[in-house]
């Protein structure tokens, strides 16, 4: 509301116009949002003024500031301890042995295609790569608790929303072989996947570019939703980092998410470190959690490592957020980033190594799952020995059929730049053409697509 | 910061559309007594306007069926209004919002608009450009059709990474997944009012034009902000549409009533001539028919005047005929001269048109200098500027 103009008397509504898609619905709300407070006191005994900027703010006579260090932490919300034993087992899990099993092989699914393509990134292979290790638990659980029709806006270290949602391990390894199988057209750096049948939107490398996507998206479907009462409530679920949170774009996100009132989750992965960055470089305060309330954002921290806990607290997030015509809320999952930060890091240049075997060894979304399964009777060495090789062969096939894959055609640096080819695009490719010709001792066309033809063929897209 | 808009328009209007008093009373954008060149521009008889319904329906870009429309007449931010009202009348997914967009717009472009369509339709956003640019291109991605407002194109920069590692790449990096955030229209008022100072003249047009994926419209008239922005929100590449704010209340000229759109990848002759062509767009268009005048008066030359309308992607082919033709070209713009739009088109005049040339091409822009308050009018090309580069060039 914009105070400055606020002494402006409301105007009678014309009717000049009156197009279907105007919702006379609406126009109370407008003419309240353009009143103006009554009176700046309410009386000379009254025991607060009406500041616009803090309505219900009431007066005191001790001068004391408020203390973020001296309040105490927000806690964390956990199901099970560290040896998968379940606290209050009168409570309802939310997760049947069945789905407990398949997210399980998930999870040991993701793991395995992490520890192989790690290794192939380090035999050159493939050009880099990013894994999930410590953090399946958040992306497999809180994807497990969305519906499909949700739309994702990820950071990069999500490919176990994808995994969880359905992307194929063919689909997997064409995106980190840059095939002409890849969706994305061999563009994007190997882990920046999306999906439209999934509703996953394309990964960049920006940090924290996606938060506020994700409140634009959820307004989009806030007002779809609207259009169309019969559509079923969707939801946006955003992910990122802790160290992507002290990007502006976070603050201009979580704000408007707050003032536009969006239907989205923002999922904080709070692992400890911004690459080499500890948090105590990172923030001050009581971690990401604590600026929901600033932003008055109902928030929940939950331990990343207990699936339950963060099946149950997005399952509960997503119901708030439809709740009332939609808000957003903040879920900060906490874990431990036990892997290096990318294939192009060294992690031991900046932390113990014992530190990250304890946590390995100590504490995992996956050991800490296994351990419920086995106390259930669902679970033993052997099945874990047989799920583990079927799964490595499985991607071994994949990585292999992908890798023999042709890369994309030529045309495809130009296309999608624009809608359609520019004039501009159309005498550059021509120009390509001809260098190629040229000099075809210089490129290996072969490998692409249709070779040169591409870049002659009638160009559309 | 955001106060001062209100003051600009109230001068701007002043300093326009009364002339005559600009001897008697000191104005910040007023012409020097002895001027012969330099006075201030005579909107309502410029050329460049349509002062006439007939004028304005003659247009053979127009729809037929808008030729046979009425007219009536609008400033600039009426026609943009118009605009934003006819999309969101015929599109149930478009959306406008911006700082203090709901009241009506610091320059008014989109009064009455929240009343008839409704605050989840039109509304405020918190004051960060680069929180309500994500915010359009999220909502586009989910298939709306949001149109945006930065108040001044000034405050833009905050949302720079926003446009150009997001908006406009999110298209090619989603390959053959089909997504895309086209239907986002960023507007912002661009350019000098006279008195904008350091941070609200900029032109900060040729660092979009830089950019692969977006597309940069300027419009000079009511006519074309219209027809332009309505092309703009109808276009599945994300466009930044930047509406010169001195224009806002100064150009007035006889607009169709009902909604049409204008071709995004034409330039328009505004003026044929024989021995050299001009190449600008938005405000100083109004500066070089000015000049034009003078020099075709004085020195008996025929000069071509060429509106880019969209800067990028931008409409080689008609520049190129026209100094084939010609042999002699000038850029004007009010953005400095290094690396900005004119660098461009006289590269690419000198590549296209190497054998037809019979000057160097001559750049009319901004001196490499911010827009001090008191120094706008030397900063600026005025129509003496662009009348010694006509000169010049004849004489070369």
């Amino acid at each position: 509301m914009s105070l400055r103009y606020g002494a402006r008397s409301i105007r009678p509504r014309r009717n000049l116009y009156a197009p279907a898609c105007f919702n006379p619905s609406q126009a109370p709300s407008i003419a309240r949002s353009w009143q103006r407070w009554s009176s700046v006191a309410e009386s000379p005994a009254s025991e607060r003024v009406l500041f616009p900027g803090a309505l219900k703010s009431k007066f005191t006579n001790d001068l004391a500031f408020i203390r973020p260090a001296e309040l105490e932490a927000i806690p964390t919300y956990r199901v099970m301890n560290q040896d998968g034993v379940v606290i209050d087992e009168t409570r309802d899990l939310g997760t049947t042995d069945e789905e407990a099993l398949t997210l399980y092989r998930k999870m040991i699914c993701l793991s395995v295609m992490d520890l192989i393509m790690f290794e192939a990134q380090r035999q050159g292979r493939l050009s880099f790569y990013m894994v999930s290790t410590g953090e399946e638990g958040i992306t497999i659980g809180s994807s497990s608790a969305l519906d499909p029709s949700d739309v994702v806006f990820a950071q990069y270290r999500e490919a176990g929303v994808l995994m969880e949602r359905g992307f194929t391990l063919d689909q997997f390894m064409n995106q980190f072989f840059s095939n002409c199988k890849d969706f994305g057209k061999g563009r994007n750096m190997p882990v920046h996947f999306g999906s439209r049948e999934l509703n996953v939107h394309t990964i960049s490398s920006t940090l924290a570019t996606q938060i506020p996507h994700s409140s634009g998206a959820a307004y989009a479907l806030k007002m779809q939703a609207k259009l169309n009462p019969d559509l079923p409530g969707r939801i946006a679920c955003c992910y990122f980092g802790e160290g992507a949170a002290s990007e502006g774009d976070f603050h201009g996100a979580l704000n408007i998410a707050a003032t536009r009132a969006c239907p989205v989750i923002f999922l904080c992965r709070n692992n400890g470190f911004a690459i080499s960055t500890p948090t105590s470089d990172q923030y001050r305060g009581d971690g990401v959690a604590s600026r929901g309330a600033g932003y008055g954002i109902d928030t929940i921290r939950v331990d990343g490592n207990d699936i339950f806990a963060v099946r149950q607290a997005i399952k509960e997030a997503r119901r708030e957020a439809l709740a009332d015509g939609g808000k957003p809320i903040l879920v900060e999952a906490m874990a431990y980033r036990i892997g290096h930060h990318s294939t192009s890091d060294d992690s031991f240049a900046y932390r113990q190594k014992v530190e990250v075997e304890d946590w390995k060894r100590r504490d995992n979304p996956i050991t800490r799952l296994r351990k419920w399964l086995e106390g259930r009777g669902l679970w033993d060495e052997a099945k874990e020995k047989e799920l583990r090789s079927k799964v490595r062969k499985e991607i071994l096939v994949a990585f292999d059929k992908a890798e023999k894959e042709k890369k994309p055609a030529l045309k495809h640096a130009f296309s999608d730049v624009w809608e359609n080819f520019t004039e501009e695009q159309k005498s550059q490719m021509e120009e390509l053409r001809s260098v190629l010709e040229r000099y075809p001792e210089e490129y290996d066309i072969e490998q692409y697509e249709g070779g040169l033809d591409s870049l002659k063929e009638d160009l559309k897209q | 910061m955001r106060a001062l808009s209100r003051l600009l328009r109230l001068r701007n209007t002043s300093s326009t559309s009364r002339p005559s008093r600009c001897r008697h009373i000191r104005q910040y954008s007023s012409a020097v007594a002895t001027a012969r060149l330099n006075n201030s521009v005579d909107y309502s008889t410029t050329p460049l306007l349509n002062h006439t319904s007939q004028q304005c329906l003659s247009n053979p870009e127009l729809p037929e069926h808008i030729r046979k429309s009425k007219t009536k007449r609008i400033n600039l931010f009426q026609s943009v209004n118009e605009a934003m009202r006819e999309a969101l009348m015929t599109d149930e997914r478009v959306l406008v919002f911006g700082e203090d967009v709901q009241f009506g717009g610091v320059f008014r472009c989109s009064l009455n608009l929240a009343e008839d369509f409704g605050t989840e339709r039109v509304f405020n956003t918190p004051l960060s450009e680069q929180g309500l640019v994500g915010f359009a291109i999220g909502a586009a991605s989910e298939g709306m059709r949001p149109i945006a407002e930065i108040q001044f194109a000034d405050y833009v920069y905050p949302a720079f990474d926003q446009l150009i590692n997001e908006c406009s790449k999110v298209r090619y990096r989603a390959g053959s997944t089909g997504m895309h955030c086209g239907g986002v229209v960023v507007r912002m008022p661009t350019g000098g009012v006279g008195h904008g100072a350091l941070y609200h003249s900029q032109s900060p047009e040729s660092l979009f034009t830089h950019v692969p994926g977006l597309r940069v419209v300027i419009p000079r008239s009511p006519v074309q902000a219209k027809g332009l922005l309505l092309a703009a929100v109808a276009c599945n590449d994300p466009v930044i549409f930047m509406e010169p704010k001195i224009l806002y209340r100064a150009a007035v000229e006889q607009v169709p009533v009902d909604g049409y759109t204008l071709p995004l990848d034409k330039a328009e002759i505004l003026k044929s001539g024989s021995d050299l062509t001009i190449i600008s767009y938005g405000t100083p268009l109004y500066t070089c028919n000015a000049a034009i005048e003078a020099a075709e008066k004085d020195l008996g030359c025929s000069v071509e005047l060429i509106d880019l309308r969209t800067i990028y992607p931008w409409d080689r082919e008609t520049v190129l005929k026209s100094v084939k033709k010609t042999g002699r070209a000038i850029v004007v713009h009010e953005s400095m001269t290094n690396a900005g739009v004119g660098a461009e088109v006289a590269a690419t005049i000198q590549e296209g048109a190497f054998l037809s040339l019979e000057a160097p091409v001559k750049r009319v822009a901004g001196w490499a200098c911010h827009t001090g308050l008191i120094f706008e009018k030397f900063i600026i090309p005025d129509v003496t500027r662009v009348y010694d580069a006509i000169k010049k060039t004849l004489d070369y």
